[in-house]
């Protein structure tokens, strides 16, 4: 099931004057994410973050997503924060989290419990560890299992990987000429 | 002889390579694992060779501040009271630097077992020597061992983090039922989520 959230709907309960808000996404299966994964193109590069707001590395790393997002996102370019936050918690981590610190990529909370399971679906070398990033172009996928030191290191795997994969798909296509 | 200078490169780079992700020199199933002696809360020293009729052992890298540490800690302590009885005990160990996280301090480890009246052993990784051996990269992650110290199992404690009473499989108790019959367990080898072992600054 997929639930909308709208924190500013939840804000105005109990601090009336907050009016802005950010939307999020529930998903309570690690199906209905990778029905969103697979909404995606070919042509379009998906940047996804496994983050949580009680993992201080993540937190750390998280202005450089919204960097990422400012000066790259447009429909061949997306970016989604997931939060692996506990759902049963949401009013008291994420969603508070969220309104003091908004995110301008897209938010998602995977609430799916059985982990073992999601996890090799991601990425085979993820253990589980966050943070962890992976860039998903073409039907390949790259895998990042730690915190990017800086704006510009997480700008150029980004890169790096989406140049290899259009490379490839050139090369591919001159060979099928 | 250009040959066995460039081997050796091509290996380093190699395993330099690997190791972004997965340390190679970390135990895998089957490896035997190396005793240790590590600070109880208690203030005593502890190895595995304490235990002498252990018929196996339940390593936990665990912590006090980590939300999954604290979600999964009365099911460890759980573990502990099943399976000691039957000559298999919990050592629990906080890999984490208390300069980064202060919540994990030994201090903080005292105060926290003896509030949880922690029935097992909590030693202090505290020169973070142990756990990369192990390989351990997330709190809670648990190493199954059978008597001999060979590593059996290594993952989490069950499929459900959040709600305890929908655990469909419990990962630890059936690895150590196996290793009590003597078989291998099935899964041996499972993947979490987890708080990041904070490793110090240099």
């Amino acid at each position: 099931m997929r639930n909308l959230y709208l924190i500013s709907f939840i804000c105005l309960l109990s601090v009336p004057n907050a009016l802005w808000g950010q939307v999020f996404t529930v998903y309570d299966s690690f199906n209905e994410l990778e029905k969103r994964i697979q909404q995606v193109d070919e042509h379009t590069t998906l940047v996804i973050n496994f983050w949580a707001t009680w993992c201080g590395p993540c937190v750390e790393e998280l202005p450089s997503f919204d960097e990422l997002y400012q000066k790259h996102a447009d429909t061949d370019f997306q970016v989604i924060m997931v939060s692996l936050d506990f759902k049963s918690r949401l009013e008291k981590t994420l969603v508070p989290f969220l309104e003091k610190n908004p995110l301008k990529p897209e938010i998602a909370l995977l609430a799916d419990q059985d982990a073992d399971s999601w996890i090799p679906q991601i990425h085979p070398n993820w253990e589980g560890t966050i943070p962890a990033t992976v860039v998903i172009r073409g039907g390949q996928r790259s895998l990042f299992p730690e915190k990017f030191q800086s704006y510009e290191a997480l700008e150029s795997f980004v890169l790096n990987f989406v140049n290899k994969v259009q490379k490839a798909t050139c090369m591919g296509s001159k060979g099928t000429r | 002889m250009k040959r066995p200078v460039c081997i050796p490169i091509l290996l380093a780079s190699f395993l330099l390579f690997l190791n972004a992700t997965n340390d190679p020199n970390s135990y895998a199933i089957g490896d035997i694992a190396e005793d240790f002696r590590l600070q109880n809360v208690d203030g005593k020293m502890v190895s595995l060779s304490d235990f002498p009729d252990a018929k196996g052992f339940i390593i936990v890298f665990t912590c006090n501040h980590c939300p999954y540490a604290q979600i999964y800690e009365q099911r460890i302590i759980n573990l502990h009271k099943k399976f000691n009885p039957k000559g298999f005990p919990v050592i629990a160990i906080n890999p984490n630097d208390a300069e980064i996280v202060p919540d994990d301090s030994f201090d903080e480890m005292v105060r926290r077992a003896a509030a949880k009246r922690y029935p097992f052993v909590y030693l202090h990784d505290a020169d973070q020597t142990v756990y990369p051996k192990f390989g351990a990269n997330r709190t809670p992650h648990v190493f199954v061992l059978n008597k001999d110290k060979v590593v059996r199992y290594i993952g989490a404690i069950d499929d459900n983090p959040e709600t305890p009473s929908a655990v469909r499989k419990k990962y630890v108790e059936n690895a150590v039922e196996a290793v009590l019959r003597d078989e291998r367990p099935n899964p041996d080898l499972t993947r979490a989520i987890g708080c990041p072992i904070k490793r110090k600054r240099h």
